[in-house]
């Protein structure tokens, strides 16, 4: 009996965030899908091309240059995150007077939306009157102004460091959350068999934290190769198409000009990775929640 | 003679200003150009960290009085709110059914929302253009309206999930054998005692809508109808003319109330991030 109006109830409560995810997530990414087959214009639906937008775009500088700079800023973020997040979350772990507050505001670069923290970190990188080349030259350290966002190298580093000043808060919190759970006594044991603190770390921290540090990992992956605002605000790509990422770049190609189908084609390269987290994701949840 | 724990406090803190003040400097900066003179602020012989000619308000009154700031201050929040409400309101009812019915398909709709959540929005702001147009909403605050909850109702939802699964079944199984209907018991037995649940989420909603950026950019093209993420970054440049002060006081303006929110609600925030992986 219960079980007949469960379903009826489940299905009622479920079908108005069915049709929302049905119409403007699945729907549309299948439509991505499609356009990323057709040479459509905006105004003109254009013809099937199959995979042949796909293959052409590997033949265009640009694009092969934009594939490898998202490949770079990704590993180069996600790693920076995560030693940082380790080390700064075995911080944020220890008992102070006034943690709380010390773990708040290491969190506000979540909260700000990021383009308008860019647009800081933009103005602070200016050519003419950025405030690290002020300082870098009352140290005696410089003595020409340096160009931080006009040269190629130096544009990089910029868009990475700036990508993992929004994103280390989430790498951090999470990993403390799951430093908190680690049992005391185990540290304690170890500590009794005469293990220092660099053994703790390495043979009872980095191990039990595997599991959040996986997760974690992943999902910005996903998140940092799909980023948008960092390049877009930062240096919309420049020098050159040298920061030019996926997102960026699909974004260029569809509303600059227009060309809907390469820029479809574009955003899909980020579909393996997606699909490959997606994937590893969804197994790591089915073990923990255990349905 | 200061004490061990003392000590530990002390390069504990130590430990942590590096990374505060990685952390904060953006936002001082912010403050620190908002506040300064024009002629201030482009004299290189100056000290930046050094404020000598005084405040001036000059850019928050440019900003609030000659700019079309204001409308889209008004814009996110209309847009914020809205879809913070439409968001939670799905996710209550999306997150009971799967962590508290039984019902055949329940395993494939939690994933569906998971896989969902893990889409990210630079993959859909093309066809997404195409579904505004189609629903005839392009270049309207509805656009943002509708488009913004497929992001927000995944994490809401998985969020929500986690916290109805803690409540205890006994709870509502008496009010159902009482011969209370299901969407009675959730109103009536869930609802209050998930109210930190249902709060967390409504934080997380709002503060996801206030900063999306790359649905605003793309869908509203008409200037007085941007929010402030978009329109603080592409329509807030006179030509080129320097213009930091105005461009630093717009960000730290529309920044201030998700800012704000999250100081408030500290721990609310703290709780919800490690709930479920959000954004990073």
């Amino acid at each position: 009996m219960r079980g007949r109006t469960d379903t009826v109830a489940a299905w009622g409560f479920l079908s108005p965030t069915l049709c929302l995810l049905g119409g403007l997530a699945v729907y549309p990414f299948a439509y991505a899908v499609y356009l990323s087959m057709t040479t459509a214009q905006v105004g003109v639906p254009g013809h099937f091309v199959g995979l042949g937008n796909y293959r052409r775009l590997l033949d265009i500088e640009i694009f092969t240059l934009t594939l490898w700079n998202t490949v770079g800023y990704t590993v180069a973020a996600v790693a920076a995150k995560l030693v940082l997040g380790v080390v700064l979350a075995l911080v944020l772990a220890r008992p102070a007077p006034g943690m709380k507050w010390i773990r708040g505001a290491v969190l506000v670069p979540w909260v700000v939306p990021a383009s308008l923290g860019v647009l800081a970190w933009t103005w602070m990188f200016d050519s003419t009157y950025s405030v690290f080349n002020w300082t870098l030259r009352a140290l005696g350290l410089i003595s020409t102004p340096i160009g931080w966002l006009g040269v190629p190298s130096l544009a990089r580093f910029a868009v990475v460091l700036v990508n993992v000043w929004s994103g280390l808060p989430f790498f951090a919190i999470n990993f403390l959350a799951g430093l908190v759970t680690i049992p005391r006594e185990l540290y304690e044991a170890a500590t009794v068999d005469g293990a220092g603190s660099a053994a703790r770390f390495w043979r009872i921290t980095l191990p039990l934290l595997r599991p959040v540090l996986a997760t974690v990992l992943l999902f910005s992956v996903v998140m940092t190769s799909s980023d948008f605002a960092t390049v877009f605000v930062l240096t919309r790509g420049g020098p050159v198409n040298t920061t030019q990422i996926l997102a960026t770049l699909a974004f260029k190609f569809g509303l600059a000009t227009g060309d809907l189908g390469n820029a479809a084609a574009i955003s899909l390269y980020l579909f393996p990775v997606l699909a490959l987290a997606t994937y590893v994701q969804v197994r790591l949840m089915r073990r923990t929640w255990q349905w | 003679m200061v004490s061990r724990r003392g000590r530990q406090a002390l390069a504990t803190y130590l430990a942590a200003a590096p990374f505060v003040a990685f952390a904060l400097f953006p936002l001082l900066w912010m403050v620190m150009t908002s506040l300064k003179t024009n002629a201030e602020l482009y004299d290189l012989g100056q000290n930046p960290f050094l404020v000598r000619r005084g405040v001036t308000w000059e850019h928050y009154r440019f900003l609030f009085e000659r700019t079309a700031f204001p409308l889209w201050f008004r814009n996110s929040a209309l847009v914020a709110v809205a879809t913070t409400a439409a968001s939670v309101l799905l996710a209550i009812l999306a997150g009971y059914a799967i962590a508290r019915l039984r019902f055949r398909g329940a395993e494939v709709v939690s994933t569906l929302v998971f896989v969902v959540y893990l889409v990210p929005t630079t993959l859909l702001f093309i066809p997404l253009a195409r579904v505004v147009q189609v629903l005839g909403l392009s270049n309207s605050l509805w656009a943002l309206i509708v488009t913004y909850p497929a992001f927000v109702v995944p994490f809401a939802t998985w969020m929500l999930t986690a916290y109805f699964s803690t409540i205890p079944r006994e709870l509502e199984d008496s009010a159902l054998v009482d011969g209370c209907s299901r969407v009675r018991a959730l109103r009536h037995v869930i609802l209050p005692v998930a109210r930190p649940g249902i709060i967390t989420a409504s934080l997380f909603a709002f503060t996801l809508a206030w900063g999306e950026f790359i649905y605003a950019l793309t869908f509203i093209s008409t200037t007085n109808l941007k929010t402030v993420t978009a329109g603080v970054v592409v329509s807030l440049i006179r030509g080129d003319v320097f213009f930091w002060g105005s461009l630093m006081a717009g960000a730290l303006s529309a920044s201030l109330p998700v800012v704000l929110l999250f100081s408030l609600f500290l721990d609310h925030y703290v709780s919800g991030l490690t709930a479920g992986a959000i954004k990073g």
